[in-house]
């Protein structure tokens, strides 16, 4: 390894960041994969493969990907839930890997909430997708 | 490169390693494989976390939430209901000892909580062994600064502004320090690291080491830069296995990316060190002991002037600096003295790291703003004392230092302020003692202690702490005298004033504080031979309380003197013979229904 400029210091830095990024708050956007057994059943793993090369691929440091247990709607799984900060939760259903990178590039990236396969706005205040769910 | 999802945070500190953590680790690499997650889950082994006493821990990123007393049983089903499933596992959380209520992220833990990072920054976020992350958190950063945009004098400047003082006990600005090494004239000199960390109980430089080794190295090349120094020695005990190695690592990490050698960052500065092992004498964390040691000869102080800063390793002008202190100065100079500065009080900047331990629930590292009360650490932070028992008191600098009672524990950590209690803010190590404790014992642990580790050379400190080593053995065996008070006192005084180097100078220190605040234990010990903590041996007294003696037989079997009568059939009562007795407590700590009491002073000492 050649000697380090100050320049290369900071492209480390950049480049590790985003990876360790993890690590500390400021997260804007979290994406939940519901990984109940009916969502692995149904197909929850080929989501999050795909999903995980979406972050691979994008330079922002402020998404963070959870799972999550069943969340009783076993019937639509997989499901994945995106919360963008100041906005409420959009829960998506019977996703699949390419269902997730259009997620991905146009919700998560653009803010573009994929009305064709959201399942729900998880607050009342969004009549136009459908059967409201309550948060409890 | 891909992206995980989710980062554990596995302890891998010398306290967890000992309860497990590597056993842990392999579980969770199997595991995490056999679901088929590996690419999704990342495991990285960090430095101490602090939290010791609940070890092994994890913390789980991005939720924040902390595991603790993991084992390897645990895994399976960790990892399935957690890592793949999402649902995080109560039974492993962190459960509040006074409420019982569990709580799962890491900074709502009251151990945590009140804390403010500095030095330990990156415990428990990096991984030690990979320079990268280090870089990640502003790694390197304040080197370049000091190496491309300051000069020496700028940067003592702002070391001047932070108010920085030596964390290795005596608290000496290390503006100055640095200062009078930068005027010496010369045109080799060096700067060493202390990392011999000798005080019994405290871990807080190994820590350091262990977690983030890169902040020590940093701050070495900054103060080489300053002085005018191309080479260094970090001076390590050899029973720091992990420290070592991860420094190693370190080290070459650094060298591989030009950040030590010749021209680093292109600055044209060239600074190299290396690592020299020492044997763990207490006396080599002395400076001029410690020099003598690097360069072969018998870790023996020598009278100062001159000053390390004219003359110390071979002669040269030289700076010695704590870790501690070493590890701070990277983020001064990136942040600025006045950011450094803004917490603290008036005469003690920015944050201090203590080791606690003792009779306290919450053992481990933390690290506090300076200023906070006693209290706060031990009460707040360190949970106050296990099963109910009553505080006694706190030592404070080990066996240099001297402990604080109860009713000045509203003392904030400030260095005058510790002081003018009679103890020392010291390296921080601060062990609690609860009322178990008896207070001439402990004098006479560490005027033992300083006896053992007296490296013989000046008769005060060779002579005197035998001396008073055989008048506190002697009270704590009932045989003492009222006189012997004011013997120790005046001894006291005597190789306080006297000693060549600052291990005899602060041997007497627990003797001195223990008789200011509990002369009264000293004189029951010598008046009524007793000892009101239950402790000393020689002057308790067993007997067996019939109403809960079960007549189980056990004593009897195990008491290695044949000091105990007694028969279940036919009935005899079950009775110890003072006469015989040989005081070894197998009896106490081995009857299953608590049948066998202490007591101390129902006699005049019968030794006498
Ligand atoms: C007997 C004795 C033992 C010492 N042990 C240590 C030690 O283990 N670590 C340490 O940093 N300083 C120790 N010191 C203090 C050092 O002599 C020195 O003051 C310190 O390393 C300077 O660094 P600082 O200015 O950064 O605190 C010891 C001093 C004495 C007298
Ligand atoms: S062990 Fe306890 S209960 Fe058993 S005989 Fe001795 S005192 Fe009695
Ligand atoms: S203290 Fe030891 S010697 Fe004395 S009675 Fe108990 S077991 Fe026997
Ligand atoms: S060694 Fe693991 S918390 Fe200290
Ligand atoms: S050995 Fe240091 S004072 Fe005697």
């Amino acid at each position: 390894m050649a000697k380090l400029t100050i320049e290369d210091l900071k492209r480390i830095k950049e480049q590790v960041k985003k990876d360790t990024a993890l690590r500390e708050g400021g997260a804007t956007v979290k994406i939940t994969v519901h990984m109940g057994t009916c969502g692995i059943a149904a197909g929850a793993r080929e989501v999050m493969d795909a999903l995980l090369q979406e972050m691979a691929e994008t330079d922002r440091q402020d998404i963070r990907v959870v799972t999550s247990g069943c969340m009783g709607m076993c019937s639509s799984e997989p499901n994945v839930t995106v919360e963008v900060q100041g906005h409420d939760p959009v829960v998506y259903q019977g996703m699949d890997a390419n269902k997730m990178r259009q997620v991905f590039k146009r919700h998560v990236l653009l803010g573009e909430v994929q009305t064709d396969f959201a399942l729900a706005r998880m607050k009342e205040e969004s009549p136009e997708e459908g059967s409201a769910e309550q948060e409890t | 490169m891909s992206t995980y999802r989710t980062h554990l945070l596995l302890c891998g500190g010398t306290a967890c390693h000992a309860t497990g953590s590597q056993a842990v680790k392999e579980a969770l690499l199997k595991e995490i494989a056999k679901q088929g997650l590996e690419k999704e889950v990342r495991v990285i082994e960090t430095g101490c976390n602090g939290f010791c006493a609940q070890g092994p821990v994890m913390v789980v990123q991005p939720e924040g939430i902390f595991y603790q007393k993991l084992t390897p049983k645990d895994i399976p089903y960790l990892v399935e209901e957690h890592f793949l499933k999402g649902r995080p596992v109560e039974r492993l959380f962190y459960v509040e000892p006074a409420s019982s209520e569990t709580i799962p992220g890491m900074n709502e833990i009251p151990f945590f909580s009140r804390q403010v990072l500095r030095v330990l920054r990156n415990k428990g976020a990096i991984d030690p062994e990979k320079i990268d992350e280090y870089i990640a958190r502003d790694g390197y950063l304040g080197t370049a600064k000091a190496l491309l945009e300051m000069t020496p004098d700028e940067i003592i400047a702002e070391l001047e502004k932070s108010g920085l003082r030596g964390r290795g006990g005596a608290g000496f600005p290390t503006y100055l320090k640095w200062k009078f090494a930068k005027a010496s004239p010369g045109e080799v000199k060096y700067m060493l690291c202390n990392a011999d960390e000798g005080d019994p109980g405290a871990f807080m430089d190994r820590s350091v080491l262990e977690a983030d080794p890169h902040a020590v190295l940093e701050g070495m090349i900054i103060g080489a830069k300053t002085i005018g120094a191309h080479y260094g020695y970090i001076y390590c005990r050899a029973e720091y296995p992990l420290a070592l190695r991860r420094l190693d690592i370190a080290i070459s990490q650094a060298r591989e990316y030009g950040l030590l050698g010749k021209d680093i960052l292109g600055s044209g500065f060239d600074f190299d060190l290396e690592v020299y092992q020492g044997a763990g004498a207490f006396v080599c964390g002395e400076e001029t002991a410690l020099m003598h040691s690097i360069e072969g000869k018998r870790g023996m102080p020598r009278p100062r002037p001159p000053f390390p800063a004219q003359q110390g390793l071979w002669k040269r002008p030289s700076v010695l600096n704590n870790v501690e202190t070493l590890a701070n100065v990277p983020q001064i100079i990136l942040k600025g003295g006045d950011w450094y500065a803004s917490v603290g009080t008036e005469g003690s900047k920015g944050t201090k790291v203590f080791a606690l331990s003792g009779d306290v629930i919450n053992i481990g590292l933390v690290e506090v703003p300076m200023g906070i009360t006693l209290r706060d650490i031990i009460f707040e932070i360190g949970g106050g004392i296990p099963d109910g028992k009553k505080f006694k008191a706190v030592q404070l600098g080990g066996p240099s230092g001297g402990c604080v009672p109860e009713h000045l524990l509203d003392t904030p950590t400030d260095y005058e302020a510790i002081s003018k209690v009679g103890a020392i803010m010291g390296s921080g190590g601060m062990i609690v003692m609860d009322e178990e404790t008896c207070m001439v014992d402990m004098a006479r642990f560490f005027i033992d202690f300083c006896k053992e580790e007296s490296c013989g050379k000046c008769t005060p400190c060779r002579e005197g702490t035998k001396r008073m080593l055989e008048i506190l053995e002697r009270i704590t065996e009932g045989k003492g005298e009222i006189e012997d008070i004011e013997r120790l006192e005046e001894l006291s005084r005597f190789v306080k004033d006297s000693a060549l180097c600052g291990l005899g100078q602060t041997a007497p220190n627990p003797v001195l504080s223990t008789i200011r605040y509990f002369r009264e234990e000293y004189e029951a010990h010598i008046l009524e031979g007793r000892c009101p903590a239950l402790v000393c041996q020689a002057l308790i007294t067993y007997s067996i309380d019939t109403e809960a003696c079960k007549s189980c037989g056990l004593c009897k079997k195990n008491c290695p003197a044949e000091a105990i009568t007694g028969s279940k059939k036919p009935p005899e009562p079950f009775v110890i013979h003072e006469e015989k007795c040989i005081h070894c407590g197998v009896c106490f700590s081995g009857c299953p229904f608590d049948a066998i009491k202490k007591s101390s002073g129902s006699k005049v000492a019968r030794a006498a």
